[in-house]
C-alpha cells in the first residue's frame, strides 16, 4: 500500500502546491487523482517517484519510507506513463521498452524479449518492433509507453494524464485496454487526469483534488456521483451526474417483454398474435435473430416483410451486461420509445419501455446503500462497477 | 593547363601534399573546438545565466581578425601551424556552442521526465538521452564550421606559408602564375563540397530514427553567420 500521510509541497515562492494531503492508495488497484488544473495531482504523483520532494509529511510503501532508498532505485521499481508518451525518439519501439530492464542490468537478449511479449500485451503489432517512434501514431505511441512502464514488471504503476492528448475514440480504446491488462496483471496503479469521466470509468477509488492542493473527497467512483462531499465537488461532476450514476446499476432486472417480436418471414397470423395493445409497434428481426427495426402491425405484410420500410431500431443494448445508463439511452433514441435488448450473439432478447427503465431506476435508488455505507463498501462496489463495465 | 597541378618548390609540397596539410590544419580546430564546446555548452544548459555571457565572449572572439591573434600569438608558438589552428579552433566555438545547447535544450520535457522517472541519472541521461537526440543539431554546427575552417586556413599563409593552399594564392602573385590562384581557389571548393557531403553522410547515419524531409532542422543560426562573415 502507498501511503501519503499529510504531505505539503511549497516551492521556494511561498506557492503551495500540496497542502497536507493524506491518501492510502489501495494495493492491486487503481487509484485516481482528479481535479482542475493547479489542483497539485501531478506534484503528488511526482513526489511518489521523488521526482518532486515533499516539503512536509512522508510517503511510504508497504511501510517503508521513500526516502531510505536511493532515488533511481526507488524509481526503477515504479512503472511511469506520462503525456504524449514521452518516448526516446533516437530508439526504436523495441529498444524504448527494453530501457528499464537494460538499467537493471538485464542482456541485451533478453530485455529485448521481454519487450516484444510487452508489445503483444499492450496490442501493438510485432512488426512494429524495428520502427522509430515518429512512425507510430499517437495512440500506437501510448501503447509503447505503457509497455516501457510495464517493462520491469514493477508492482506501482503512475500514469500523468497518459491519454489526454490522443482523440476521444483512441482514448477510449486506451482505457478498455488498461482496464483489460489490469484484470490480467493486478498493478497498483495511481493515475491522474483532469477529466472526471476518465476517472469514474478507470477509478476503484478516486481522489478529487481542490485548487490549492488539498483533497475534496476520496471514494469510489458510485458514491462520489451518489453523495458528493461539497458543492466544489458536485460542480466538478458536472450536471449529468444523475444519468452517469445509472452506469453503476446492472440493466439485469429490467423485465423484457418478449411477445412484440416477428421474424421476418412471419405469417398474417403470426403478426395478428403479436400485436397487443400494450405495444403499439413490433420488432422485426431476421432470420438469424437480430433485430432489424420497428413497424406499425398493420405496415406488415406478411410472409416477406419489406425492410427498408421499417423504423430503425438504433444501436440495442446487451440484456444484463449493459448498465441501466445504456438501457435509458437506447430508449431516448429509439424512435418509438421503446429500448431493444439483444443476448450474448446479438439476437434480440426482448424489448422494454422508457417506463419499465425509470420504474427500473427508481427501484435501483431504494435498494442502493452507496450513500450510507462509505468505505466499507467499496469492494462490492468495485464489483458492481466491474460488472457494469 | 599542364602546369595547373605543377606546384613551386619553395612550398615544399606537391598538391596532394598541399590538400593534406590543408585538411589537417582545416579539420584539427573544428575537432578542437567540438571537444570544447561540448562540456562548454553541457554548462550553458545545466546554468542558464552562463548561456548569454558565453556567447557574447566567442562572438567577440570571432570579430577578432585572424591577423591579431597571429601577432599576438607568434611570440608563443612561432610561425607554425599551431598558430594558424588556435585562432581557427576559437573560432568553430561561436558556431558550435549554441548550435549544442539548441540541439540539447530541444529535447522535449516529456522525454527528459521520462528518463528521469525511469531512473537516468544525470549523466546517463546527457550521454544517452539528451546528446544522441541533439546530433543533427551538433552536425549541422559542424557543417558551417568545417566549411568556413577549410576557407580561413588560407590566411596562414601570412605568416611564413603555413596556409596550406592558401599559400599558391601568394605563390600566384610572386611568380605571376594566375593558375595557381584558380588551383587553391577550386581545391578548397571542392573541399568544403566533399566534407559538407561527408557530413551529411555521418548525419543520416546516426540518425535512421530521424523522419525524412526534415534534415535541415537546427542549422538556421549556423548558416546565417557564415554568410555575415
Amino acid at each position: 500500500m502507498i501511503r501519503i500521510d499529510s504531505v505539503t509541497k511549497r516551492y521556494p515562492d511561498g506557492t503551495v502546491a500540496v497542502d497536507r494531503l493524506s491518501l492510502e492508495i489501495p494495493d492491486r488497484a487503481i487509484t485516481v487523482l482528479v481535479g482542475p488544473s493547479g489542483c497539485g495531482k501531478t506534484t503528488t504523483l511526482r513526489m511518489i517517484n521523488r521526482m518532486v520532494e515533499p516539503s512536509e509529511g512522508t510517503i511510504s510503501i508497504d511501510g517503508r519510507d521513500t526516502r531510505q532508498q536511493p532515488v533511481n532505485t526507488l524509481r526503477r521499481s515504479m512503472g511511469y506513463v506520462i503525456q504524449n508518451a514521452g518516448l526516446f525518439q533516437h530508439r526504436t519501439i523495441v529498444d524504448n521498452i527494453a530501457t528499464v530492464p537494460r538499467l537493471l542490468g538485464w542482456s541485451k537478449d533478453r530485455a529485448r524479449a521481454r519487450a516484444r511479449e510487452l508489445m503483444e500485451r499492450v496490442g501493438l503489432d510485432a512488426s512494429l518492433a524495428r520502427r522509430y517512434p515518429y512512425q507510430l501514431s499517437g495512440g500506437q505511441q501510448q501503447r509503447v509507453g505503457v509497455a516501457r512502464a510495464l517493462a520491469s514488471d514493477p508492482p506501482v504503476l503512475l500514469m500523468d494524464e497518459p491519454f489526454s492528448a490522443v482523440d476521444p475514440v483512441v482514448r477510449k480504446g486506451l482505457q478498455d485496454e488498461l482496464l483489460r491488462i489490469q484484470d490480467e496483471l493486478g498493478k497498483t496503479i495511481v493515475f491522474v487526469t483532469h477529466d472526471i469521466d476518465e476517472a469514474v470509468k478507470l477509478g476503484t477509488m478516486v481522489a478529487v483534488l481542490r485548487t490549492g492542493g488539498r483533497l475534496a473527497q476520496f471514494a469510489p467512483p458510485a458514491e462520489l456521483l451518489t453523495n458528493p462531499a461539497d458543492a466544489f465537488v458536485e460542480d466538478f461532476l458536472g450536471a449529468d451526474r444523475g444519468i452517469r450514476r445509472l452506469s453503476f446499476f446492472s440493466s439485469a432486472g429490467l423485465e423484457l417483454l418478449t411477445a412484440p417480436i416477428v421474424a421476418v418471414d412471419a405469417s398474417a397470423e403470426q403478426i395478428a398474435a403479436r400485436a397487443t395493445e400494450d405495444v403499439p409497434y413490433l420488432l422485426v428481426t431476421g432470420l438469424d435473430g437480430r433485430p432489424l427495426g420497428w413497424s406499425e402491425p398493420g405496415a406488415l405484410t406478411a410472409g416477406q416483410v419489406d425492410t427498408g420500410r421499417l423504423l430503425p431500431c438504433g444501436r440495442p443494448f446487451a440484456a444484463g451486461r449493459d448498465s441501466l445508463r445504456a438501457a435509458l439511452d437506447c430508449a431516448v433514441l429509439s424512435p418509438t420509445g421503446w429500448a431493444v435488448a439483444v443476448d450474448g450473439e446479438g439476437r434480440a432478447a426482448g424489448v422494454v419501455s422508457q417506463a419499465a427503465i425509470g420504474e427500473a431506476i427508481r427501484g435501483a435508488h431504494a435498494n442502493d446503500t452507496t450513500g450510507t455505507t462509505g468505505f466499507a463498501g467499496a469492494p462490492d462496489l468495485a464489483a458492481v462497477q466491474k460488472a457494469a463495465r | 593547363m599542364n602546369r595547373f597541378f605543377d606546384i613551386p618548390s619553395d612550398l615544399q609540397h606537391s598538391w596532394a601534399g598541399l590538400i593534406g596539410l590543408h585538411l589537417r590544419e582545416a579539420l584539427l580546430p573544428v575537432l578542437g573546438g567540438l571537444v570544447l564546446a561540448l562540456p562548454l555548452a553541457q554548462l550553458c544548459v545545466r546554468l542558464r545565466w552562463l548561456y548569454p555571457p558565453v556567447l557574447w565572449v566567442t562572438t567577440v572572439l570571432y570579430a577578432i581578425p585572424s591577423l591579431a591573434f597571429f601577432v599576438v600569438l607568434i611570440d608563443y608558438t612561432g610561425q607554425t601551424e599551431v598558430t594558424v589552428m588556435i585562432p581557427l579552433t576559437v573560432y568553430t566555438l561561436v558556431v558550435l556552442v549554441p548550435a549544442i545547447v539548441d540541439g540539447v535544450r530541444s529535447v522535449p520535457p516529456e522525454t527528459l521526465a521520462a528518463a528521469a522517472a525511469m531512473g537516468f541519472g544525470p549523466v546517463r541521461r546527457y550521454a544517452q538521452v539528451q546528446l544522441p537526440i541533439a546530433v543533427p543539431a551538433i552536425i549541422a554546427g559542424l557543417r558551417v564550421a568545417t566549411v568556413s575552417s577549410i576557407s580561413l586556413v588560407s590566411v596562414g599563409t601570412l605568416i611564413g606559408n603555413q596556409g596550406a593552399l592558401g599559400n599558391l594564392l601568394h605563390d600566384a602573385t610572386i611568380y605571376n602564375r594566375p593558375e595557381l590562384a584558380w588551383n587553391a581557389v577550386l581545391t578548397m571548393a571542392v573541399l568544403a563540397i566533399l566534407a559538407d557531403v561527408l557530413l551529411v553522410g555521418v548525419r543520416v547515419l546516426l540518425t535512421p530514427w530521424m523522419p525524412s524531409g526534415t534534415a535541415g532542422r537546427g542549422q538556421g543560426r549556423g548558416r546565417k553567420e557564415a554568410a555575415a562573415r
